[in-house]
């Protein structure tokens, strides 16, 4: 077989893809903006009896330079939306976004004048965890199923292009 | 319902001076009621209320004033506490309050419009913002005060004689547990001034009261202080049931006091590991988290959730201990006792602990209770305040234990009250369980308690009560009430307005958080920037409850 035949051009890129996605499955980094009663059940997640770590992804930082999984952990209100914003934009590609909880996905029950109804009103979600708060096994099952994802290359890097957010006219 | 002492607008100021020379020299809460929808005219749309504790702890006076127009003078002279408390109120009601020295929204953001607790105030209606207070004007002013800078004729501000650096800590940070932000001056690594901004997880919790039922509302109390979650239940629905005057039997307040101290435990243990990771002793973090996931197993047995429980109802609860509940009880107990003793071991004479925690972020007795704070973080200033002992409820009277106070108010003083505060809450269980009364789980007033499923289904009277109240909820008389408990941060209380029907006209949470963390800018400065991130931790400062 030729160097430049097209099948085996293929053939390596596939198999680069592959590497990529097992090397980005196993080493996500999540930065958790925990606001409230979930970010209580992260800890849980964290702790010894769940442990994060047997799936790879316990280096958990709070720089959101270091990391690629953006874990929103709480209710966010009108007051923090702007942080959560720009926290988003400070982390580099490629990146992910579970959102945890009922608050997170839609508002939950809090639908009042300070709640913001959904995260997705700001910045682009990949998964939605639902539970108010979730156990820990949602969120476990959310990072699988991430991983999964992530080791089949079903993600577009370009998914999020026309997203706009409510805040990002400004 | 609490007896309300009504006060002339213009009096106030004077009446409450003379109160506070009495004795009455703990501010509770200030909170104001719009009254322009309330089912009997009053003298005026809005009155303001304010709740006064006594020196002694044990008596509490409620005081309320109409006003003809939306103005009244401070006392954020008098007590240090009420600056906070009486901001929420201007930005809550937009009630303004003359010569208070920065009065300026603190749960809604800066861009808000309008006054959200007005009944005119559509409850959806949400305003987004745009952009972060920078907080450089509070700040300013902070330095004016301190005299790190001063005020030149021309307006501006003197050159500064020391080389400031200005820092935000939070409200994303992993130290500011959430949802808090302190922006900071820092001379080198000692913090010069320091303000706080807070109301990041203000989710709207008094108005959201305002169109749910009774008993819907024990779901969003669960979330207030969502690290105790049941202790918050109780509080409510204690409030409500000395509304209603009906008084319940022996088993549920048992049941209710083994859980309000398991609930502290539960609390405590998260407080403390938490802290423990702030000042880098990790191990500690898996030693304490362990026999909380404990007592999350026997509470989702008990309950059906692990974290926000909803378990107690208006009258009683929503179902009785399972078979087997005691021998589970004792087994976590036995691996709380020994997450604190391995916890213990590793820092009661380590020299790291000790060097990071004594004389660090001190708080004396007099500021603590000028600023109105309770619970752990002001019995370490060596003031034996709890209600527990000072306003027993539930039978507390009769359960042999000890408070535990500090001496100095420092950083230590706040974590090793609350070990001793496991201990003690292990001894009122044991003492619970020994000797638990038989009865019924819930009050038999079918008013205010569910049928049993089967009259539901089988009987018309049955299926028409569950309706009832299920819909229109439990009818409480008119009125208005303030009733308290010494919930795991401190004196957790409620006051609610009643107008006969079964939703509240308006409820407002006395929350132990708000008032301590308004003491903590004092508290920091002066002091070393890595101390202020364990001041932080040991106040277990809760943003679901501060900011509501």
């Amino acid at each position: 077989m030729e160097l430049n035949s097209p099948s085996l051009e293929v053939a390596i890129t596939t198999t680069l893809d592959e590497a990529i996605g097992w090397a980005r499955e196993s080493s996500l980094w999540p930065m958790i903006f925990g606001t409230a009663c979930c970010a209580i059940e992260f800890m849980s997640v964290a702790a010894s009896k769940y442990d994060i770590s047997r799936f790879g992804a316990e280096v958990v930082r709070f720089s959101p330079r270091q990391a690629d999984l953006l874990i929103v952990a709480g209710t966010i209100t009108y007051k923090q939306a702007p942080i959560l914003k720009q926290i988003y934009e400070q982390m580099s590609e490629p990146k992910w976004v579970i959102s945890m909880g009922a608050c997170a996905c839609s508002g939950g029950f809090y639908d009042n004048y300070t709640t913001l109804q959904g995260i997705d009103e700001i910045i682009p979600v990949d998964l939605y965890v639902g539970g108010c708060p979730p156990r820990p096994e949602a969120l476990i099952d959310a990072l699988l199923s991430l991983q999964n994802d992530l080791r089949t290359n079903k993600y577009n890097p370009n998914r999020h292009k026309d997203f706009k957010g409510r805040l990002d006219h400004v | 319902m609490s007896e309300i002492i009504i006060v002339p607008h213009a009096k106030i100021y004077a009446y409450i001076l003379e109160k506070f020379s009495d004795g009455f020299n703990y501010l509770l809460d200030i909170t104001a009621i719009d009254y322009s929808e309330y089912i009997i005219k009053q003298e005026e749309d809005f009155a303001l209320v304010y709740i006064l504790r006594h020196e002694n702890f044990k008596e509490h006076l409620v005081l309320k004033t109409y006003l003809p127009e939306l103005k009244i003078e401070t006392i954020s002279d008098v007590f240090k506490g009420a600056d906070w408390l009486e901001r929420e109120v201007y930005d809550q009601y937009g009630i303004t309050f003359v010569n208070h020295p920065n009065l300026r929204r603190i749960l809604n953001h800066k861009e808000f419009i309008g006054h959200p607790l007005c009944k005119s105030y559509p409850i959806t209606k949400g305003q987004f913002l745009y952009e972060t207070d920078d907080l450089l004007d509070e700040m300013n002013n902070r330095l004016l005060s301190k005299s790190v800078v001063c005020k030149l004729e021309s307006g501006s501000f003197s050159e500064c004689n020391k080389d400031l650096m200005f820092l935000n800590l939070g409200p994303s940070h992993p130290a500011s547990h959430g949802t808090i932000r302190t922006f900071v001056a820092l001379d080198g690594e000692t913090i010069e001034c320091a303000v706080s901004e807070i109301g990041y997880l203000h989710r709207g919790f008094e108005k959201s009261c305002e169109n749910h039922t009774y008993n819907q509302i024990v779901p969003y109390t669960d979330r207030l202080n969502y690290c105790s979650a049941i202790s918050n239940n109780i509080a409510f629905v204690k409030a409500v049931e000395e509304m209603l005057g009906v008084a319940i039997n022996e088993r549920i307040q048992a049941i209710r006091v083994m859980l309000l101290e398991l609930s502290r435990i539960e609390d405590h243990v998260v407080c403390l590991a938490a802290v423990l990771v702030d000042m880098g002793g990790l191990t500690n973090y898996w030693y304490m988290y362990n026999p909380r996931e404990d007592i999350y197993d026997l509470l989702s047995k008990l309950t059906g959730a692990r974290l926000t429980n909803s378990y107690m109802r208006v009258g009683g609860m929503a179902n009785d201990l399972y078979e087997g509940f005691e021998a589970d009880l004792q087994e976590v107990i036995k691996k709380v006792q020994y997450g604190v003793a391995q916890t213990l071991s590793l820092i009661k004479h380590n020299r790291i602990f000790h060097d990071r925690t004594q004389n660090v972020g001190v708080i004396s007795a007099e500021n603590a209770i000028s600023y109105a704070m309770t619970g752990p973080n002001l019995r370490a200033t060596g003031v034996a305040f709890d209600m527990r002992k000072d306003a027993p409820y539930y039978g507390y009277e009769k359960y042999k234990f000890d408070v535990v106070v500090g001496s100095v108010g420092d950083v230590y003083d706040r974590v090793m009250v609350r070990f001793g505060e496991i201990d003690e809450s292990i001894k009122i269980i044991n003492q619970v369980m020994q000797n638990l009364p038989e009865g019924e789980i819930n009050v038999k007033n079918a008013s205010i308690a569910l049928p049993k499923k089967e009259a539901v289904y089988t009987t018309i009277e049955g299926a028409m009560n569950q309706f009832k109240l299920t819909f229109e909820g439990v009818k409480v008389p008119l009125g208005e009430h303030y009733s308290s408990i010494e919930a795991t941060n401190g004196e957790l209380g409620f006051f609610i307005v009643s107008d006969g029907s079964g939703t509240p006209y308006k409820v407002k949470v006395k929350a132990p958080s708000f008032t301590a963390m308004s003491a903590y800018p004092e508290i920091v400065e002066g002091g070393q920037l890595a101390d202020a991130i364990l001041t932080l931790g040991s106040l277990n400062i809760i943003a679901g409850e501060m900011d509501r």
